[in-house]
């Protein structure tokens, strides 16, 4: 079941021993790009000078921040070797190019076989994605993944529920790939419509792009009849295939240490913290090209396991993403930031800065409804004006963001403002044992 | 000719209706006529009262959305096909009707209905031209 049984297994020296090398080769490609070589130069760090990976502390940390305002300075190759550009989201609503080389994309393709090993999946197997494709990394990081792999895969890519139904009872695929509140949508549905997933060839799923937990894990595996799995990725590092739970065990996902190099930091002091404890991942890339990532904080919080996993992979696991570090929400598997729902409201003539988010989960799908200050300059005492307003608030997150909001209409200053900063958000979800 | 409305946002929660009205009570303004449209979210409750600029200031004060409208209080004669005379009268000159709702009290033997148009003027002119009587704001806020 392994796709790379030499790497996946190294011992652990082996494993550190490929890491440096690899940490070096990195930090060297990296100081190609505007953006390391000042950084590096300003923290009088050359590739020499990392003796043992613990070295990797003398350089600074890289911030979303920074890939937003200097992406494009982040790029180590001439542009002319760019075969692939994908988008991570930013707190700003203005997608950050993430550029692939066509060896990045041989790695990734790489990575996403191991995933589809890792859960059983093998030449002569039927694979149907229903992550999205396009500027998402999750549908073609799958697609590729399953075709190195050998198997065959449909790309459905997302919606059209009732279609995705018939396409799984008429082409018999062996894994679903999506996200988890979709994988239980679907169940909701089929059993509507009459079918019922036991009856149906899947066996195994894989989900991810959004944080979910272990009760919703057992309630997918009862619901779909598969072993359902984690996987974890994120645009800014490659897209889905950092890390993946195995069949074997499930619990925690291995991390491709052989080219992901991951620490735990304190959020707050950003002080590395010991094997184990709680805190925000921070991943360096190991063999990306095009754009290599030092010390990204991914801003997911978890924890990191190097006990040894029965499934014989020597790969440390991290646990279920027990939340952020920040304040991006993960609604259907699209990351949105308040602030660029603020960003929506303050171009809407008359519409209050003051908002708020309400996260919610109606049966297994998420729900974001934005609750907006109603003044003097935008009331009007016809219900058909004001709905129309709602309307078109409404019309523009969905433009900018992708993501299906309700706009509720509130009288002025009835949104909490605690010490002159607003409460922004208030997620349900999490008080309903649903998420981690 | 035109009367003086004020309308409230009411956000769809208990008590906020109760709150207008205690504090229109406390301050001496009494309401002449109301209506309250609603929908799941929010509601708009309009009224005339007998003390327009009061009524308003105080509202807005106390931290109400308030808004303006110009409506016409329109004596409909209190009679099967009374209202539906007045309806045709305004349908014939393609006069919208955006909203309407009636006077709690009579005006001698006939209704009072307060209607908002899309527009105003043209509705008034046609509705004298057509010999149906209009109330002026004085006459409505007193009645």
């Amino acid at each position: 079941m392994y796709w790379d049984p030499a790497l996946e297994t190294l011992s652990p020296s082996q494993l550190q021993e490929l890491q440096l090398a690899r940490l070096k080769e990195t930090v060297a490609r990296a100081a190609r790009s505007p953006f390391y070589r000042e950084r590096l130069a300003a923290a009088g760090v050359t590739p020499a000078d990392l003796h043992s990976l613990e070295d990797i502390r003398k350089i600074p940390l890289t911030a979303k921040d920074d890939l937003r305002a200097r992406g494009k300075e982040m790029l180590t190759v001439p542009m002319t070797e760019l075969v692939r550009l994908h988008a991570s989201s930013g707190t700003t609503g203005k997608p950050t190019p993430v550029g692939y080389t066509a060896r990045d994309l041989e790695t990734w393709g790489e990575l996403m076989a191991r995933v589809l090993a890792a859960a059983g999946l093998h030449r002569g197997d039927i694979v149907h994605v229903a992550y999205g494709y396009g500027l998402f990394t999750g549908g073609l990081g799958f697609h590729y993944g399953v075709e190195r792999l050998g198997a065959a895969v449909i790309p459905v890519s997302g919606g059209q529920t009732r279609r995705q139904i018939m396409l799984i009872q008429d082409f018999a695929p062996n894994a679903l790939c999506c996200t988890p509140s979709f994988a239980l949508y679907l169940a909701e549905v089929g059993q509507q419509m009459g079918v019922n997933f036991k009856d149906t060839s899947l066996r195994v799923g894989i989900f991810g792009a959004e944080p979910w937990s272990e009760a919703m894990r057992q309630e997918i595996e009862a619901r779909l009849g598969v072993d359902a799995l984690d996987i974890y990725g994120l645009s800014e590092i490659m897209g889905p295939g950092v890390g993946i739970e195995c069949l074997q065990a499930k619990a925690g996902l291995h991390l491709f240490e052989d080219h992901f190099l991951p620490e735990i930091i304190d959020p707050v002091t950003l002080e590395r913290l010991p094997p184990g404890e709680t805190g925000e991942l921070v991943i360096t890339t190991l063999t990306k090209e095009a754009f290599p990532l030092i010390r990204y904080r991914t801003r997911d919080v978890t924890s990191l396991d190097y006990a040894p996993c029965r499934c014989g992979r020597s790969h440390a696991r991290m646990s279920r993403i027990k939340g952020r570090s920040d304040d991006m929400l993960i609604i259907r598997g699209v990351n949105v930031f308040p602030s660029q729902i603020e960003s929506v409201l303050v171009d809407v003539p008359g519409v209050s800065p003051h908002y708020q988010l309400i996260v919610d989960r109606e049966g297994h799908l998420d729900t974001l409804e934005v609750a907006v200050e109603v003044d003097d300059t935008v009331f009007s005492d016809e219900v058909k004006q004001l709905q129309k307003l709602a309307k078109t608030i409404e019309g523009r997150i969905k433009d900018y963001l992708t993501v299906s909001v309700k706009v509720r209409l509130v009288e002025p200053r009835t949104i909490p403002r605690s010490e002159g900063k607003a409460q922004r958000v208030i997620d349900r979800r999490q008080q309903q044992g649903g998420k981690p | 000719m035109k009367v003086e409305q004020i309308s409230v946002f009411l956000e769809n929660k208990a008590g906020r209706l109760a709150e207008v009205t205690r504090c229109l009570g406390e301050a001496g303004i009494n309401i002449r006529a109301l209506s309250l449209a609603d929908t799941t979210d929010f509601g708009i409750l309009r009224l005339i009262v007998d003390k327009y600029d009061a009524a308003r200031e105080m509202l807005k004060a106390k931290g109400f959305t308030v808004g303006k409208t110009e409506v016409v209080a329109i004596e409909v004669p209190d009679n099967p096909g009374g209202l539906a005379q007045v309806l045709a009268t305004l349908a014939q000159a393609g006069i919208n009707v955006e909203y309407m709702y009636a006077f709690v009290q009579h005006s001698g033997k006939n209704a009072v209905i307060i209607f908002r148009f899309d527009n105003l003027d043209e509705a008034i002119s046609l509705l004298q031209k057509a010999g149906i009587h209009i109330y002026q704001g004085e006459e409505v806020y007193k009645l």
